[in-house]
């Protein structure tokens, strides 16, 4: 996030999109209801009527991986209609007047088929925001999981520009993170493009100067993503992998691919907490520490970096992963994996990193800072761009629009769309075996809109077969009006309804993430799974 | 102004409790939740402002420049002690199964606040029973919700848990129905819980000052032997990062309370980070390292053993096909150390960046 959390009960005006967050992020929800309370104006887009949606002014229910199209015609409004920040594009950005040009195409009444909201609703949604002296964006996956990902990211980034509302309280772009240290594994370098601390891979001084600290030549070239080393482990290029902490047979998509290529490994190390679909597959599974056996550190989506703690000792036999590793390591005949504790791994990490240069184990004591903490007398930094953006000004993207790499057709009329449920979380490895959640949510089901039921041949409670171009699954079906008609929704929560088979059409070009928000299906009646 | 004979400084809208506060003056309070619009109900943090007939409650009253007050006088603490003690008349002994007994006397396991009542209580010396007052059997013990039980005998209608709800989570899961001794927290059609808009984010548990909403699973361990003792951590599930404190007994977790200092949550959580920490010390926890035979069953092994092997694939692999046919993926939930080691592992063991984590899935 841009801004800190606190700034959520700040703006005047807030557009959430793709952000189920009262389900995903309660807590920080709770902060944008008090904002709302307080008269601040919200407008939520997004395909599901989610419960933001009835704490909105306006809620726009675009069809699912249009969200780009209805980026760009609020940007179109903005920009004919004036209201832009003129200081703040004078000021901190370049390429205006180019992005002015390349605006003039998109009009609501362009975008309004594809997203299917009025025209007058896309205007309305751009003046809200525009037009409020601190705007703030909210979003999640719902803006990321598509083969447009970068691109709709980059049109939110527009937007922001173009109003000023960047480096400044109670505005800002506020990307939320679903898992408690998914900001810190890419803080800490685990990316094929960023060395510790977002260096870039491919910049020779920065490789360089790992390959010093870290006594082997390391090429500056980036390496590959996740997708693509299962793609070549499927294709038997690759042959050993080191999984840690990830299912990654049930939460990545395309689950027969995904089984398929890590069965073609010759070698797989599995650290995990619990036995799973993926330990299943390995070679060597190794019993890892958990939350509240571990110390250690997180850093959370407003990149406040801290201190977890242990507070029990490790069940049985399990170590720290950072021991695991260390060990591994030592075991090739590596230098630089002494470390006696959690803390000495943390303080080598501030060492490298210029965004935790500020930073050391004791100072984080109490979480009072945000990264980045550039040196020891630095307060650390709540709010992003404040003084100028990290290659001088602020760039305007030319986004175009993309169907999604799959869209409804004869054969498969329906949109799939997938998500998260409050009461459990991923795979439930570790919500599923908590006492009672099973009470509150004890199985997953096909969330279809009312009348679709009847339409498809449904019954409400019954069970339907959802097939994709990839596989097919059985599940139970549940008649409720949050989905719009011709859309239907499920979590990937639940491994004995492995949405994953379904899901995985195409990717993000850049950042090689699956559009699992989007997933044309055919849906029919069928028999209760045996 | 002038508290206890000692000059300070407030800020414009600052109440006197809150001025008082910073003095480390301990002013007794029960409806009192800092996070909360003050409420005035208890009257329990009265004070005499000079000039003035009648004592103030500090927490509804502003501050105002010349002001000067007294937090204790023998006035105050008597008033104080029949405030208690017909309180405390309304809370009866409710010996409940859970072992509860007296209000002087609530399972800390109850709730992050629920000694609030106790201690003053035993503060003041106040003995339930003086004014027994009728017995309001509002329980609902019946409410099969495993998180959350409602035990409103204990209740003395502070309010807390109402306006949590919904000030602070506006959820409005629950409202006060009735008056006096009759009065009970209830939720729409007096039904359960699960049957209203009730998230089960426990936030009225872990404000109530006399443990009447109470953690149904930390009372589980009612029982066990050993000192409560709590750790300041992070919450395992999502982005937002709530402090809280895990709670054990021995080398028991039993329960997870708010930290209401925690900067990104300031005391809230969700169902998820209060309710959902027993993986931790589950049965089906992997104990021991295991390692696949040549007949393919994954069997226990020793740290040696499967470390050996671990990393002999690792190094066979790289030398029978290069550095490019060994990957990791880093945890996106696991600890820092985690994923800093995994990748220093891949760049330093092999020389590439063939590293990713589960940001992807
Ligand atoms: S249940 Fe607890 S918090 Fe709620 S009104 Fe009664 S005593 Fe106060
Ligand atoms: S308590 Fe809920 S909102 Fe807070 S970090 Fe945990 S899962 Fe997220
Ligand atoms: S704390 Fe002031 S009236 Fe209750």
């Amino acid at each position: 996030m841009s801004n800190p959390l606190a700034d959520m009960e700040k703006p005047d005006a807030i557009l959430c999109i793709g952000t189920n967050m009262t389900e995903c992020h309660p807590v920080a929800a709770t902060r944008l209801k008090r904002a709302v309370a307080k008269g601040a104006r919200l407008v939520v887009a997004d395909p599901r009527r989610i419960p933001l949606a009835d704490l909105a002014e306006l809620y726009l229910p675009i069809r699912v991986g249009s969200d780009t199209a209805l980026l760009l015609a609020m940007a179109h409004v903005i920009a004919e209609e004036g209201l832009v920040d003129e200081a703040f594009i004078a000021e901190r950005t370049v390429g205006y007047q180019t992005l002015r040009e390349h605006l003039r195409q998109f009009t609501p009444d362009w975008a309004a088929p594809i997203c299917r909201v009025s025209p007058a609703h896309i205007a309305k949604a751009a003046r809200i925001y525009a037009g409020a002296g601190r705007a703030a964006i909210y979003y999640t996956l719902g803006i990321t999981e598509h083969i447009c990902g970068v691109d709709n990211v980059q049109s939110l980034c527009n937007l922001a520009l173009m109003t000023g509302n960047l480096g400044k309280e109670g505005a800002g772009i506020n990307p939320m993170r679903g898992q408690n240290n998914i900001q810190g594994a890419g803080d800490c370098g685990a990316l094929p493009v960023n060395f510790p601390g977002y260096q870039p891979c491919d910049d020779p001084e920065a490789a360089a100067r790992f390959s010093q600290l870290y006594g082997r030549e390391i090429a500056p070239e980036r390496g590959i993503t996740k997708v693509h080393a299962l793609d070549l482990a499927a294709e038997g290029r690759m042959k050993a992998m080191l999984i840690c902490g990830e299912n990654t047979v049930v939460s990545d998509p395309d689950r027969n691919h995904c089984e398929h290529a890590l069965r073609n490994l010759d070698h797989l190390v599995v650290v995990d907490l619990f036995p799973n679909e993926t330990t299943a597959l390995a070679d060597v599974v190794l019993p890892a520490t958990a939350w509240g056996e571990t110390d250690g550190v997180y850093t959370n989506t407003e990149r406040r970096v801290q201190r977890v703690r242990a507070a029990v000792p490790p069940q049985g036999d399990a170590r720290p992963d950072w021991w695991i590793v260390s060990q591994l390591a030592r075991r090739l005949g590596l230098a630089g994996f002494d470390y006696e504790s959690a803390k000495d791994v943390f303080n080598e990490l501030c060492s490298v990193s210029p965004t935790y240069a500020g930073l050391d184990w004791d100072r984080i004591d109490r979480g009072e800072y945000q990264w980045p903490v550039p040196d020891k007398d630095h307060p650390g930094t709540p709010i992003l761009h404040r003084d100028g953006f990290k290659n001088g000004r602020g760039r305007f993207n030319m986004i175009t629009y993309r169907d999604p790499a799959e869209v409804v057709d004869d054969e498969y009329p329906v949109w799939l769309t997938t998500g998260r449920r409050l009461e459990a979380y991923h795979t439930r490895t570790m919500s599923g075996r908590a006492a009672g959640m099973d009470y509150l949510l004890s199985e997953e089901s096909l969330e279809v809109h009312p009348d679709d039921v009847a339409t498809l041949g449904l019954v409400d409670g019954g069970f339907a077969r959802v097939t994709s171009r990839r596989g097919s699954v059985v599940l139970r079906v549940r008649a409720d009006d949050t989905s719009p008609r011709g859309t239907v929704f499920c979590s990937f929560s639940f491994g004995d309804v492995p949405v994953n088979v379904l899901t995985g059409g195409g990717y993000d070009p850049v950042t090689f993430t699956a559009e699992l928000k989007v997933c044309p299906v055919r849906v029919e009646p069928a028999e209760p799974p045996a | 102004m002038t508290i206890d004979g000692q000059k300070v400084d407030f800020a414009p809208g600052e109440t006197i409790y809150e001025v008082a506060r910073r003095l480390d003056r301990d002013v007794p309070t029960l409806c009192y939740d800092p996070r909360l619009e003050p409420f005035g109900a208890c009257r329990l943090c009265v004070v005499e402002i000079e000039g003035q007939a009648r004592p103030v409650a500090s927490c509804t009253t502003k501050a105002t420049a010349g002001m000067v007050v007294r937090t204790v006088t023998d006035a105050l603490e008597a008033h104080r002690r029949t405030l208690l003690e017909l309180v405390i008349s309304e809370n009866r002994d409710s010996g409940d199964a859970f072992g509860a007994g007296t209000p002087a006397h609530v399972d800390p396991l109850r709730g992050a606040s629920s000694q609030e009542l106790s201690t003053l209580a035993a503060r003041y010396r106040v003995r339930p029973g003086r004014h027994a007052g009728a017995h309001s059997g509002h329980s609902r013990r019946d409410d099969d919700n495993p998180f959350i039980l409602r035990d409103y005998d204990l209740c003395i209608s502070c309010y807390r848990c109402v306006r949590v709800c919904d000030e602070r989570e506006g959820d409005h899961a629950i409202h006060v129905g009735g008056r006096g001794f009759e009065s009970r927290i209830l939720t729409e059609f007096e039904g359960h819980l699960a049957d209203s808009s009730c998230t089960f984010c426990g936030q009225c548990v872990q404000t109530c000052p006399t443990g009447a909403l109470a953690d149904k699973k930390a009372l589980r361990a009612v029982d066990l032997p050993g000192e409560l003792t709590k750790t300041r951590t992070i919450c395992p599930y999502c982005g937002v990062g709530c402090s809280v404190d895990i709670v054990t007994k021995g080398d028991r977790m039993v329960a997870v309370q708010p930290a209401f200092d925690g900067p990104a949550n300031e005391g809230a959580l969700c169902v998820k980070g209060q309710f959902a920490w027993d993986h931790v010390q589950h049965d089906e926890r992997l104990r021991t390292p295991l390692v696949r035979g040549a007949d393919g069953v994954q069997r226990p092994a020793t740290w040696d053993e499967a470390l050996d092997r671990a990393a002999d694939g690792f190094r066979r692999a790289a030398a029978e096909h290069g550095a490019k046919a060994v990957y990791a993926i880093a945890s996106g939930r696991a600890p820092h150390e985690s994923a800093y080691t995994i990748q220093k592992f891949i760049r330093a063991g092999f020389g590439t960046n063939y590293i990713d984590n589960c940001s992807r899935a």
